[in-house]
């Protein structure tokens, strides 16, 4: 044992596999100052009444009182959540219908993966503002469709309050359903051979294989694609930031989004924390009960 | 012995799926179909008309960059260029303003490789020892403390920002690059951790007693044994850094002075910044510019990166 010094009685407990112990210190302070102790940091001073510094002086759930109050609030937080079933449900039937596709043993599937996938590889700002481009009523789709003669055609997403969050949702979902696709089909791939072959020999069709017994059978590859999917959810904020910095007005904020500019613009810092701290509640939503069906229920899954 | 053991495994790791069922002799697989039955015709119509639609916004950003700003206010987008000018190019590079600075993305571009290769480096070598550790030197509450790291993963960034903002002010590396390195190991720490224990813990242990019988330590075994084989996922980690930090938003903006920003961050302030007429094939130039680097690692490193993002993914 490394370490272990004989002689006077009992092994110093502290010094076996010291070098183990010392290569794990910036894991250990990265888990309990930074994850641990950050977090529950915020969460306590997101009852204070902090502003531009953050003091120490309690005023229970005022700021979250204001926080439900304030109009940008509520209408980051009914962004997020049309943003997020949306894109939960079109990236995953997206993915599952692309990857079913890709499963057929076509040719060049390498090609149109890569195709598919490349969007994953670049920055949302690089992707929100290509789409800014794409979707500018002056030059864009819009203008392209109107001199090509329908003089009436209206996709102006970016600059109409009332449907912001759809324009924003077609660039993320060209951004992310490579990813969803490579992961389904990982999974199809998983599945027996031998399914298919029972399935064809009693004659069921393919699309009912594919829901009633290919699907179900991928019970783990959805729950952990949706897992993925639906914490990126709750992130989103650059892509915001490029594509329409939360305009018109603020008709596109999102949470992420009303943290950093609490935090570090409007110098109101008890509104970012709690804030914050709403984001984490969400996430914490999302992901105790699925770690608690992967990890706690005692069965074993990959 | 040992050594093709573990020789077999990595390379196990690192070729492609085989086919199992090879059992049966004689013609296999099913009857060969015509080139054009419908069912053929509706999947490649489907999947060219969903390639042509991930590539449209590519070819736009191309197309676009390479007219002048008459032929932009003119034309439609998804035209080529009828006279191909490289000027947005070169003015997106060497000349574009950001506020009072109009040196081009150049400077972003040089701040961009100045925080990834360090965070790149340093991030690696914690993350891999770290696991290494924890694969096969395990102590007691290293299971504690990897299960907080890897729950703290789920965790927004913004519920962790200002308590790491007061602890570099305090360290007084606060906007600078070394302290944005810092953040970079520090949120790129759960996944790598996770990647190089799992690699880790699936190589043989044989390897690890014989190495430990013949008197190794803890740094000989990693350093002359764990190391020289496990350079694919060395790669993978790097793909997943690499693309990682360079398309990285938050942490620039939040963590480094202006002089320091990385390349996102002054290209979203090149586009968005409101004074002056908006030059759309300058945006489009630097948009590239940006995209550049990431795409390149993407196209070149090919199924190592499908692999390094089905690991990152969590990372979200």
């Amino acid at each position: 044992m490394a370490g272990y010094t004989q002689g006077s009685g009992r092994p110093n407990q502290w010094l076996r596999n010291l070098n183990a112990k010392i290569a794990s210190v910036p894991m250990i302070l990265t888990a309990v100052v930074i994850f641990l102790g950050g977090t529950i940091w915020t969460v306590v001073y997101s009852f204070t009444n902090s502003k531009l510094l953050p003091r120490l002086s309690f005023v229970g759930l005022d700021q979250y009182e204001r926080l439900w109050d304030a109009p940008r609030w509520l209408v980051s937080v009914q962004n997020l959540a049309i943003y997020g079933v949306f894109s939960l449900i079109f990236s995953l039937v997206i993915g599952f219908v692309l990857a079913a596709l890709m499963d057929q043993k076509i040719r060049f599937e390498n090609t149109f993966r890569t195709i598919m996938l490349y969007p994953f590889a670049l920055s949302f700002i690089v992707t929100g503002l290509v789409w800014q481009w794409l979707l500018n009523p002056e030059f864009g789709i819009q203008s392209v469709v109107r001199s090509a003669g329908w003089e009436s055609f209206t996709f102006d997403p970016l600059y109409n309050a009332d449907i912001v969050i759809y324009g924003i949702l077609i660039a993320a979902l060209w951004q992310g359903t490579g990813l969803v696709m490579c992961l389904m089909l990982a999974g199809l791939r998983g599945i027996d051979e031998d399914i298919w072959k029972a399935a064809r020999v009693d004659g069921i069709p393919m699309w009912k294989t594919y829901i009633f017994v290919v699907i179900p059978m991928m019970r783990g590859v959805f729950i952990t694609t949706l897992v993925i999917i639906a914490s990126g959810i709750v992130k989103v904020y650059d892509l915001v930031v490029a594509q329409t910095s939360g305009g018109p007005g603020i008709a596109s904020e999102v949470p992420a989004k009303y943290v950093y500019d609490y935090m570090f613009q409007a110098q109101n810092l008890g509104q970012g924390f709690a804030a914050s701290t709403m984001m984490l509640i969400t996430v914490a939503i999302i992901i105790v009960p699925w770690a608690y069906l992967e990890f706690g229920g005692g069965r074993k899954r990959v | 012995m040992s050594d093709i053991v573990a020789f077999n495994s990595v390379a196990d790791e690192a070729a492609p799926q085989v086919q199992t069922d090879r059992v049966i002799a004689g013609p296999r697989g099913r009857k060969p179909r015509r080139a054009l039955s419908g069912r053929n015709i509706m999947i490649y119509g489907t999947l060219i008309v969903v390639a042509l639609y991930y590539l449209l916004p590519l070819y736009v950003m191309v197309m676009t960059s390479l007219k002048g700003m008459p032929e932009i206010r003119l034309g439609n987008i998804f035209a080529p260029p009828v006279e191909i000018t490289f000027e947005p190019w070169v003015k997106a590079w060497a000349s574009a303003c950001t506020g009072l600075n109009c040196d081009g993305l150049s400077r972003g571009f040089w701040n961009s490789v100045r925080i990834t290769v360090p965070s790149t480096i340093v991030s690696i070598a914690i993350a891999s020892v770290n696991g290494y550790a924890l694969a096969n030197w395990r102590f007691k509450g290293a299971e504690l403390f990897f299960t907080i790291l890897i729950v703290g993963a789920f965790i927004p960034y913004q519920v962790m920002i200002y308590p790491i903002v007061i602890v570099l002010r305090e360290m007084g590396i606060y906007g600078t690059l070394t302290g944005l390195i810092i953040v970079h190991t520090i949120f790129g720490m759960p996944i790598l951790t996770l990647l190089f224990r799992n690699y880790f813990a699936g190589l043989p242990e044989e390897l690890f007693k014989a190495a430990r019988v013949d008197g190794a330590g803890f740094w000989t075994i990693y350093f002359r044994i764990m190391l020289p084989m496990s350079l694919p996922i060395f790669v993978v980690a790097m793909i997943l850094q690499v693309t990682g930090i360079w398309n990285d938003f938050l942490f620039g903006v939040v963590f480094t002075r202006p002089e320091y920003y990385p390349m996102t961050v002054q290209l979203n302030n090149i586009v968005n910044s409101v004074q002056g007429v908006k030059e759309y094939n300058v945006n489009m130039a630097a948009t590239i510019l940006t995209g550049a680097v990431p795409l390149f690692v993407y196209f070149v490193s090919g199924r190592l990166f499908v692999r390094g993002i089905a690991a990152g993914a969590v990372k979200g």
